[in-house]
């Protein structure tokens, strides 16, 4: 599976290019060795491991330490071993066969790989095919009809999904959007469990993004207090002017001024 | 409206496995003349905000499947969240 975001998503995704994946893969011992020391040999695996990126890689092929969260053997047949890997961004799943290989002392390759997940996005959420979305797009533009489009196309709130919220009054929604941080003021409800430092998500009372930022404040601080930035933001999602402007720039106070006049 | 709001938010919780509970800090409601409930922004803001979770054929590199889908769709951004690498193989 592959998660792809359309136009103003695309400013999303990249909250994801550092979280864990999900392969299933299948390798092909070289020689014939007990199941059970496949398995105890590939549990010595899970933690964290050294790898050198291999030759046709486009980083530099320096030694790397990557973490493996979880390696589960499906199903062995003869030399062939299935398994289901769970492991950190920029983990070679082919060199990892490659050295599951040396280390049982057969070698080993690998012969196929499919990821099923990126972080909490996986292939038992909506997974769709290249000639499903042809169709879609086929009937949306002969008829009109985007029931099919809607089916599958998610929006693009899916992608933060994992993150604790903050929701935002509609009158706090286009100062983040013009690049202020969020003020206490501004809140309207949150998730209980926001600790000081984690990444949040900032949606409207409709639920959707508006900016991703770091809290500055936990839950119960952020219920406490009256003032203060509780979110800063460090990417926005939302275009401005989509809610109304009912914050002034200094740009305006001349204005009001001689409005006042 | 805020309710259908919060609704779409609990879909989000249980997609990422979260069981989350939330506090009303100002108790307010948002007014539906502003921004829309993502399933129903109109169909064009729908794509264009829009994530597909790609069964990828085998063979192409990810960019080129996302080269192929942002000219099917006619768009001039897309991305994938896949590795920085070319291939994670």
């Amino acid at each position: 599976m592959l998660p792809i975001a359309l136009d103003k998503a695309t400013r999303v995704i990249g909250i994801l290019m550092h979280s864990y994946k999900e392969y299933v893969a299948l390798m092909e011992l070289h020689d014939n060795v007990d199941s059970n020391k496949v398995i105890e040999t590939m549990k010595l695996f899970i933690g964290k491991i050294y790898q050198r990126p291999p030759l046709r890689s486009s980083v530099k092929r320096t030694l790397r330490v990557r973490e493996i969260y979880s390696l589960d053997v499906l199903e062995i047949e003869g030399r062939h071993v299935l398994f289901k890997v769970r492991c950190e961004s920029g983990t070679y799943i082919r060199k990892l066969c490659h050295d599951i290989g040396l280390l049982l002392g057969v070698g080993a390759h690998m012969r196929e790989l499919r990821r099923t997940a990126v972080a909490h996005l996986t292939e038992d959420l909506n997974l769709v095919t290249m000639q499903n979305l042809s169709e879609a797009l086929y009937i949306w533009n002969r008829y009109k009809d985007d029931t099919l489009l809607r089916k599958y196309i998610v929006p693009m709130e899916y992608i933060a999904a994992h993150l604790p919220k903050v929701l935002v009054r509609d009158t706090a929604v286009d100062a983040i959007a013009h690049g202020a941080q969020l003020a206490v003021p501004g809140i309207a409800i949150l998730s209980k469990n926001i600790n000081k430092d984690d990444t949040v998500a900032v949606m409207t009372l409709k639920g959707e993004l508006v900016a991703v930022g770091r809290a500055l404040m936990s839950s119960e601080e952020i219920l406490k207090a009256e003032k203060g930035i509780a979110v800063e933001i460090n990417r926005v999602i939302m275009d401005p002017g989509v809610y109304p402007k009912a914050w002034k720039s200094s740009k305006d106070k001349p204005q009001i001024q001689q409005a006042m006049n | 409206m805020k309710e259908k709001g919060l609704e779409f938010i609990r879909t989000l919780d249980r997609i990422a496995g979260l069981n989350q509970e939330y506090v009303v800090k100002i108790d307010e409601d948002t007014n539906e003349k502003y921004g829309y409930l993502p399933y129903e922004r109109p169909t064009e803001l729908y794509i264009r905000s829009g994530l597909i979770v790609l069964d990828k054929p085998p063979g192409p590199t990810s960019h080129e499947v996302v080269a192929w889908v942002k000219k099917m769709f006619g768009l001039e951004k897309a991305g994938h969240g896949g590795t920085l690498e070319p291939s994670p193989m």
